[in-house]
């Protein structure tokens, strides 16, 4: 029954405008119908449409970004626990900077400056050699570089953490084993804590980037290679003189999500020493930030730690617009 | 001369890639492999390059299959929440990526810097006040209060914006002319249009639900209510006694996923690679 009325009431919309048939029998429904269309005209218009489809959308955002990122900023000037919230003012940023916080930033930046040069790096190699004529089973590689980015990192790491066991028996200091070098305690030295974390990631995000790499080796016009061998140019100066800068777009963007990415770890430093790390070797900021906020329950404080990541992240995306040109279009 | 050169080249090349490939897989191999493998035995000496193949056995997938109720728990909980977040974001995301696409209405440009702009803030800063807000709203240790912030995708939005530009816009005015709402065009006819960008964010979105750890960790309270990577994470104790659902479950974990992207690679490798389109 229902479909029915609907196609009236379609009917019934086209009805004035074109003009089309006679509908008697449909006439005593028109009045009765009159109302609703009014709305559903109104809703139908194409200055109104926008509008509707983009609400959802906008209610979530000022319920779930906006007010938490307003909320955070002025959680970190207050104080708050159960029942009791005051503003204490700067307070919480000038105890930020203790010892613990400054582990954890120096963690996380040598994390992230190793992650990006592995990850920039060695993709842009990787991408040019998988590009190249000379290599055959091309989609095979492809896909299983990219399998990594499948396995969540819990699980990931939960391998590695298994491999890199401190016995002798683990496979990696077997592996050590049979050049002589005895075992390494992995998950205890600082060294060897950060080599883990790095591993991980770069183990997981390689493929992906790779993909980048690949996307981008393709906006190359093919002419340009021709030109510069019948100019007499080495691959090497092909590479440095006509592919580097055609990948500069996407070396900036990779760049760019990788030091956010790194800024913003977690898990990698969670599934090698859940809660805590011996010496705080694996801390890291958003790590801090969970064991004040979360578990401490000092959510001021902790929230003090989130506008500073904040900050830091602003300032890199801000870096790679500029680096992109995106102000120098002028279209806001 | 040249050409025996490029050969010894293609040669080293394509073997460095088999070994490369290799590294790659190893530990998802290693994985399968030692699932097969004695659970004590993993416990002592965790996952070792040697092994003797006549300990291989199923004892393993046996117990997962029968005695660990807490895991399949985990399991259609991880499903369940996979599933309700790719619906409603997709739902909403594409919505607003086509009319961002498709219409000329003041604010858009607005909307859209608004878009890249919650594309930058990191989820992090937001954890605290988010938390508090479950707090209020009683919704800790909730499917809701997991999936609720993976609403806002702004990913995904940016994503059908960008394919949403492509499609034909005469469509659109042929249907109006045939009488058709805006409304039932979108759904009639352009989202269909648009079946190979859901099917990308829906990986997205799903894979990033599935493997999501932080938030799941902050919300969810109780073992019968957490996700896979929560639940295994618990797993992970120096005195482990549950090697044996540790790592069959993790297998189990992942295998799904590989089958999908096997029979979806197009799609995986899209959804994976959003932030490209732009650059």
């Amino acid at each position: 029954m229902l479909p029915a009325s609907k196609n009236e009431s379609q009917d019934h919309y086209k009805h004035p405008r074109m003009n089309r048939k006679n509908q008697p029998g449909k006439r005593p429904q028109h009045d009765s119908a009159k109302k609703p269309n009014k709305i559903i005209n109104f809703l139908n218009s194409k200055k109104v449409v926008p509008y509707v489809f983009v609400t959802p959308f906008i209610l979530s955002f000022l319920l779930l970004s906006l007010y938490p990122t307003v909320k955070a900023i002025i959680m970190s000037f207050q104080s708050v626990l159960p029942g009791q919230v005051t503003f204490i003012g700067l307070e919480n940023y000038s105890r930020v900077f203790n010892p613990t916080f400054m582990r954890a930033l120096y963690n996380t930046s040598i994390y992230v400056l190793l992650t990006v040069v592995i990850l920039v790096i060695c993709p842009i190699i990787l991408s040019v050699l998988l590009d190249s004529k000379f290599v055959k089973f091309k989609t095979i590689f492809r896909a299983s570089l990219f399998v990594p980015a499948l396995a969540s990192t819990i699980v990931a790491g939960m391998v590695f953490r298994l491999m890199f066991g401190e016995t002798d028996t683990a496979a990696a200091n077997q592996f050590l084993g049979w050049f002589g070098i005895s075992p390494v305690e992995w998950r205890y030295n600082a060294w060897s804590g950060m080599f883990l974390m790095v591993l991980l990631c770069s183990w997981k995000w390689m493929g992906v980037n790779i993909l980048y790499f690949l996307a981008g080796l393709q906006n190359i016009p093919k002419e340009l290679y021709e030109a510069a061998e019948m100019d007499g140019a080495t691959i090497f100066q092909k590479f440095r003189f006509v592919t580097l800068p055609f990948l500069k777009p996407v070396t900036i963007f990779v760049t760019t999500i990788s030091i956010i990415n790194g800024f913003r770890m977690f898990e990698e430093s969670f599934v090698f020493w859940e809660a805590g790390s011996p010496g705080n070797i694996g801390l890291t900021v958003v790590g801090y930030l969970y064991q004040q906020g979360i578990q401490q329950n000092d959510m001021g404080f902790g929230a003090a730690i989130g506008v500073i990541l904040m900050l830091i992240i602003f300032i890199i995306s801000f870096i790679q617009l500029i680096l992109t040109g995106a102000f120098k279009k002028g279209d806001a | 001369m040249k050409q025996k050169n490029h050969t010894a080249l293609k040669w080293i090349i394509n073997l460095a890639f088999v070994v490369i490939s290799f590294i790659a897989l190893f530990p998802i191999l290693s994985l399968l492999l030692s699932s097969f493998r004695p659970s004590s035995e993993l416990m002592r000496n965790g996952i070792s390059l040697t092994f003797d193949p006549a300990s291989l056995n199923l004892d393993n997938y046996t117990f997962i299959f029968t005695q660990a109720g807490d895991y399949w728990g985990w399991y259609w909980n991880s499903l369940a929440i996979s599933a309700i977040t790719i619906v409603l974001s997709l739902f909403f995301s594409s919505m607003v990526g086509y009319a961002l696409a498709l219409y000329d209405f003041k604010g858009r440009t607005f909307f859209f810097t608004l878009v890249l702009f919650i594309l930058m803030v990191p989820f992090e800063i937001l954890m605290l006040p988010l938390f508090q807000l479950m707090i209020t709203m009683q919704l800790v240790n909730t499917y809701t209060a997991v999936i609720l912030p993976a609403v806002v995708a702004p990913i995904a939005v940016f994503f059908f914006r960008q394919y949403a530009l492509g499609l034909p816009k005469e469509l659109m005015d042929a249907a109006r002319i045939d009488g058709s709402t805006e409304y039932g065009i979108f759904f009639r006819i352009m989202l269909p249009l648009m079946t190979p960008s859901l099917a990308a964010m829906a990986i997205l979105q799903g894979l990033g639900s599935w493997n999501n750890f932080l938030w799941p960790l902050v919300v969810l309270r109780s073992n019968d209510m957490f996700t896979l990577p929560i639940g295994l994470a618990t797993l992970l104790t120096p005195y482990g006694n549950n090697y044996d659902l540790l790592i069959a479950g993790s297998v189990m974990t992942i295998v799904p996923i590989i089958i999908l992207f096997i029979f979806f690679q197009r799609y995986f490798v899209a959804g994976l690679t959003v932030g490209g389109v732009k650059g």
